[in-house]
């Protein structure tokens, strides 16, 4: 399993700030994650899809597609950031 | 060496500054940035303003900020403090402080600091205006004034 986490408009729209989903086997990495997350409904699939702006996280570093992923991971999607 | 926080309530910018130089004397610089909360943005009056960002990350984004300004330049210490909301026009939501021997490193490192917090801490703004609520969107200009200093290199 790993922890998936959403932040700010992204969790909005999704209605979810939080869930743990299972790895697929193999060498899993957030890609694959992203791909599962498209397959779903049209509310997740327009969130990823291709185009839109979005950022990744892996265990609170930056990070993207080709980020391999293991068991107990944190990964979290945010839009790009505003602060400061 | 750098002290970063986040916090809910204000900062006290002198305060700050005396963390940085009480007991030392090789401070010959400190340079300061305060980011505030503006009436107007995009062309829409902003009545309220609140933060949203991820614990955790935030620090560790900000620390490993500070630390790449370490490396880039000379400086004696850095503290970096950032609110969550809610705001109202006119507060303060951001300080960056700086301490160096000398006013070129620290004025450039304090620079650095706020543009790379801007397009890598995770924090995002949410403004109420009279139309309603609304995500604040990032802007190009704050990739582009973080890549100016990645020597061409990109973002």
């Amino acid at each position: 399993m790993v922890t998936l986490l959403y932040f700010a408009s992204l969790r909005e729209r999704l209605d979810c700030a939080r869930e743990d989903v299972a790895l697929p086997p193999g060498t899993p990495t957030v890609g694959v994650v992203v791909d599962a997350l498209r397959a779903r409904d049209g509310r997740w699939s327009e969130a990823f899809a291709p185009g839109r702006a979005w950022r990744v996280a892996v265990n609170q570093r930056m990070a993207d597609l080709a980020t391999p992923l293991k068991p107990g991971d944190e990964v979290a999607f945010f839009p790009p950031v505003t602060g400061g | 060496m750098a002290h970063v926080r986040v916090q809910e309530g204000p900062f006290d910018p002198g305060r700050e500054i005396a963390a940085l130089t009480e007991g030392r004397r090789d401070v010959g610089a400190v340079a300061t940035f305060v980011g505030m909360v503006r009436d107007l943005n995009e062309g829409a009056r902003v009545t309220r303003m609140s933060l949203e960002h991820y614990p955790g990350m935030t620090e560790l984004a900000l620390e490993d900020i500070c630390a790449e300004a370490a490396r880039r330049w000379d400086l004696l210490d850095m503290r970096v403090v950032h609110r969550v909301g809610p705001f109202e026009p006119g507060d303060a939501i951001v300080l960056v402080a700086v301490s160096s021997a000398h006013r070129g490193e620290a004025f450039a490192a304090c620079e650095f600091i706020m543009d790379y917090l801007k397009t890598r801490a995770p924090f995002w703004k949410k403004e109420l205006t009279p139309e309603g609520e609304r995500w604040v969107e990032a802007r190009a200009s704050d990739d582009e004034a973080a890549s100016r200093w990645s020597g061409g290199k990109g973002g």
